[in-house]
């Protein structure tokens, strides 16, 4: 394996666990701090590339159609936790896993009803549609650089949020402890939302950018969602730091397990995970 | 009649009509039955777990389609295996994989639990779907169904739909049999008892890892049994078997029948079986029939959140409003 | 005086910073009460998890009839003789109280595997359960589901289940806690008699059924021992009386 061709995996791997994050930081907050296993996280996925999809084509433009849908996921996540996943919390596990499934059933014939089981390409937009030749025959695309680009400035926001606001404060408080947060007159019912609403737009955000590389087909919610749980195990419940080493973890393995070890590619990131529990059954950055 | 009576006089009847549901049913119905038998094993292995150890698996599928591969992969390819050594392989393939990934798994409890048995069923999809080993995602056809025989007596002949049938309806009937004999041993009041607090058992003295390793085992080689006759019933096995909506779908049965106990899931086969040939019916739902998933869907999510206790829970509380109105008139 | 049944030598636990148990040394004897006591967050409930195998030690010894079982698990630690109570009542709340006991005395069946066989056709299990019962007091609430009995009942139970394990030592954590007086003066006279067969580490608030009970007194502040001894040496102890009370209260108050 010569140089370019490595730096091309690695760049690749990268920009694969930093979409990862994006999907899986938002499933590891709603589990640590809502106590909330969410299975249809990868619905979301799944809904920000369609919704890219659909809105790309009627304006013409993928950027205005990721500044539409992003509020419409928000307020989409604001109403779904207020509908549903409120009933949840004080439930056992057992019961968000049904519920959730169920809702996975009822997105997945949503999009069936409202857009068809057709896979559609979404064209990369014009300005970030160029390459950088690495040598002569090897080139590495922009856009793809330009993924990983806005993935770390959104981690950088996110990790600003939860380490530097007063509304981060109050999310590691309710986090932790429940109740004090309810006695010092915090809305814990609000902070509820808004960190769901903020997991959905984060997840169906990841499916908006990632389009033009994946393109937009069925099902593209449950692979996504299963490797986030990947991430979420080895990294820690709750843990936002975790989140962001096991992405890029997988992500690099995954990639050059794809490259080099074809056969066993899809079983790479489940060894991982296995050795991770075997070494700390609570994950890299979990509390025991 | 005392209420124990009654469910053994009643669990006796509907095996009864099971029994000979073949003699008068058509090949379609009959073979629908056989399908919801192997699902009702397949939910009674997983409420071994769920509804009596406290152990919410979301991989269940694993042991579902390990089976088939099992009998696919062991078996002779242009011959019947025999079953009296093709199914007890099956099963002991299933067994050792939950042995091992029991050892990982059981580390972890809650929510860690439900996503790491998720993650190691997906495993074993990517082993048969990105493999040579097991056919790719077109999967393998087992093209002769196993042979029954004693000595050279054939006692059924697996190729004709009600001998299989009948096969089927032993085995569930043995099936649960066995998980009343298990649960009502002091292994089994053990494991309810892990189930309810754990911490107290272990504080008691109870080595809780080895009992629930020995739960896990059990409930993986069960679900063993009923993959193994899935495979034979369908001729083929392809990674679908294991895919996680099929983990999804016996948690639905469990719940709906009624978790904790024995014939709810039974009952949720049944319901969820019949739930899903009604909503993708065409002559009742007409072009929405092609969108049943989202009519079960819906449902899954009522049932999630006001029918906790399942169908069982509505059966005990019209037998316990039948018990009071009897003390009453007893009494009155 | 008899040899001690167990023995801790500077056994220490730190949670992160704080060290929540520092370098206890103390001995228990069987047909000996010893009472562990001090004010809130003193280390009472960690030193009992250490002895029981709750949590592991940081560091120091725990010897049990002269073997080491600092860091065994719980269940292994109950095993070798170790019976404890739950200062937040710990049962099985759906079972029956017969069904609580006699789950905990299977715990020493000889063969607890048996997958076959009906688990209520063990004479000496079911034998060992009544007689818990019986010794807690609870024999006429037998068939009762758990959640349905009081405060108290559920205490009670909670020794039951303690004794149907048939433990050489008992770690009693707060039994008292929540008793109405009634309640309290039962539960002070079933110490008492259990007393004569075991070693019993009491931990209580109630002064009045400390003194009235036991043989010996620990008293803890912030994680250390500052006075060990006799109840008579220890009430008059100038230390106690300054950290202990703050001058301003006494024992008995």
């Amino acid at each position: 394996m010569d140089f370019a061709f490595f730096l091309i995996q690695l760049l690749n791997g990268l920009q694969y666990g930093l979409l990862l994050f994006l999907v899986a930081s938002g499933l590891t907050l709603i589990f640590g701090i809502m106590g909330i296993i969410n299975l249809a996280h990868g619905s979301f996925y799944m809904l920000g590339a369609y919704l890219a999809w659909s809105l790309a084509g009627l304006t013409g433009s993928l950027v205005a159609a990721i500044l539409v849908a992003v509020p419409l996921t928000v307020v989409f996540g604001m109403a779904l936790e207020w509908l549903l996943i409120r009933r949840l919390y004080e439930r056992d596990h057992l019961f968000q896993v049904l519920l959730t499934y169920g809702l996975i059933l009822v997105f997945e014939e949503m999009r069936s009803i409202l857009w068809g089981d057709d896979v559609h390409g979404v064209p990369v937009p014009a300005l970030l549609n160029a390459s950088i030749p690495l040598t002569e025959n090897l080139s590495y695309p922009v856009y793809r650089l330009f993924i990983s680009a806005v993935c770390l400035l959104l981690a950088l926001g996110l990790y600003l949020l939860i380490q530097k606001t007063r509304l981060g404060m109050m999310i590691r408080a309710g986090a932790s402890n429940r109740d004090m947060v309810q006695s010092l007159g915090i809305n814990i019912k609000f902070i509820y939302t808004l960190v769901f609403a903020i997991g959905v737009a984060l997840a169906a955000f990841a499916g908006m950018i990632n389009a033009p590389l994946s393109s937009v087909f069925p099902n593209m919610g449950g692979q996504v969602l299963i490797i986030c749980f990947v991430v979420v195990v080895i990294g820690g419940i709750g843990s936002v730091k975790g989140a962001m080493v096991a992405s890029l973890m997988i992500g690099l393995a995954d990639t050059f397990g794809q490259v080099l070890l074809p056969e066993v590619a899809g079983m790479i990131v489940y060894l991982l995970m296995a050795i991770v529990l075997v070494w700390r059954p609570a994950g890299l950055f979990g509390r025991a | 009649m005392a209420p124990a009576r009654t469910r053994q006089f009643a669990l006796l009847a509907c095996a009864l009509l099971l029994a000979a549901f073949p003699l008068v049913g058509g090949t379609f119905y009959v073979q629908l039955v056989v399908k919801v038998m192997i699902l009702a094993i397949f939910a009674m292995s997983l409420d071994l777990l769920i509804g009596f150890t406290g152990l919410v698996s979301f991989g269940h599928a694993a042991y579902f389609g390990l089976a088939g591969y099992a009998l696919a992969l062991l078996g002779p390819k242009y011959e019947a295996a025999s079953l009296w050594w093709s199914l007890p392989a099956a099963m002991a393939v299933c067994a050792l994989f939950a042995f091992l990934t029991g050892l990982l798994v059981l580390r972890t409890r809650g929510i860690f639990f439900i996503m790491v048995t998720l993650a190691f069923a997906q495993m074993l999809f990517f082993v048969f779907h990105d493999t040579k080993l097991g056919g790719g995602s077109d999967g393998i056809y087992i093209y002769n169904k196993p042979e029954l025989k004693l000595g050279d007596f054939a006692l059924a002949n697996l190729d004709k739909t009600e001998h299989f049938y009948w096969l089927v309806l032993v085995l569930m009937v043995a099936v649960y049999l066995l998980l009343a004999r298990v649960l009502g041993s002091t292994f089994g009041r053990a494991l309810v008892g892990i189930k309810v607090n754990e911490h107290r058992m272990q504080a008691l003295g109870f080595p809780v890892f080895r009992y629930k390793l020995a739960s896990y085992v059990l409930a993986g080689a069960l679900g063993g049994l009923s993959g193994y006759l899935a495979a034979v019933q369908f001729g083929f096995v392809n990674p679908e078997i294991l895919s996680w909506h099929q983990s999804g779908a016996v948690m639905m049965m469990v719940i709906l029948g009624g978790m904790g106990t024995l014939y709810g899931p039974v009952l949720g086969a049944f319901a969820f079986v019949l739930l899903q040939e009604a909503f993708s019916n065409q002559a009742w739902f007409g072009a929405w029939a092609k969108h049943w998933q989202l009519a079960m869907g819906l449902f899954i999510i009522l049932v999630a959140m006001y029918l906790p206790q399942g169908l069982a829970g509505l059966l005990q509380k019209f037998g316990r409003k039948d018990e009071a109105a009897q003390a009453e008139e007893e009494h009155g | 005086m008899a040899e001690p049944i167990l023995r801790t030598q500077e056994l220490t636990r730190r949670f992160g910073g704080l060290v929540a148990v520092s370098k206890v040394s103390l001995e228990l004897r069987v047909g000996e009460v010893h009472a562990v006591i001090g004010p809130n967050g003193a280390g009472k409930s960690t030193l009992t998890n250490l002895l029981s195998g709750d949590l592991p030690p940081s560091s120091g010894s725990v010897q049990l009839e002269g073997r080491d079982i600092a860091g065994l698990k719980s269940d292994r630690i109950s095993r070798l003789g170790v019976g404890r109570s739950y200062q937040k009542t710990n049962i099985f709340l759906p079972f029956t109280v017969f069904e609580n006991c006699r789950l905990a005395a299977q715990s020493r069946a000889p063969r607890p595997w048996r997958v076959f066989g009906n688990a209520l056709g063990f004479a000496d299990i079911n034998r060992q359960a009544e007689a818990a019962m019986e010794a807690a007091g609870l024999a006429h609430r037998r068939d009762r589901v758990a959640a349905t009995l009081s405060h108290g009942e559920q205490r009670q139970l909670e020794i039951a289940m303690c004794l149907a394990t048939q433990p050489r030592l008992l770690l009693l954590d707060e039994p008292l806690a929540g008793m109405g007086p009634h309640e309290s003066h039962r539960m002070v006279e079933l110490i008492r008699k259990l007393s004569e067969g075991h070693a019993i580490m009491l931990i209580e608030h109630d002064m009045d059924a400390v003194f009235a009970v036991a043989h010996r007194l620990t008293v803890m502040v912030n994680g250390e021992v500052i006075e060990s001894g006799t109840p008579e040496a220890v009430r008059n102890s100038p230390a106690v009386q300054l950290a202990y009370l703050g001058g301003e209260d006494n024992l008995h108050g």
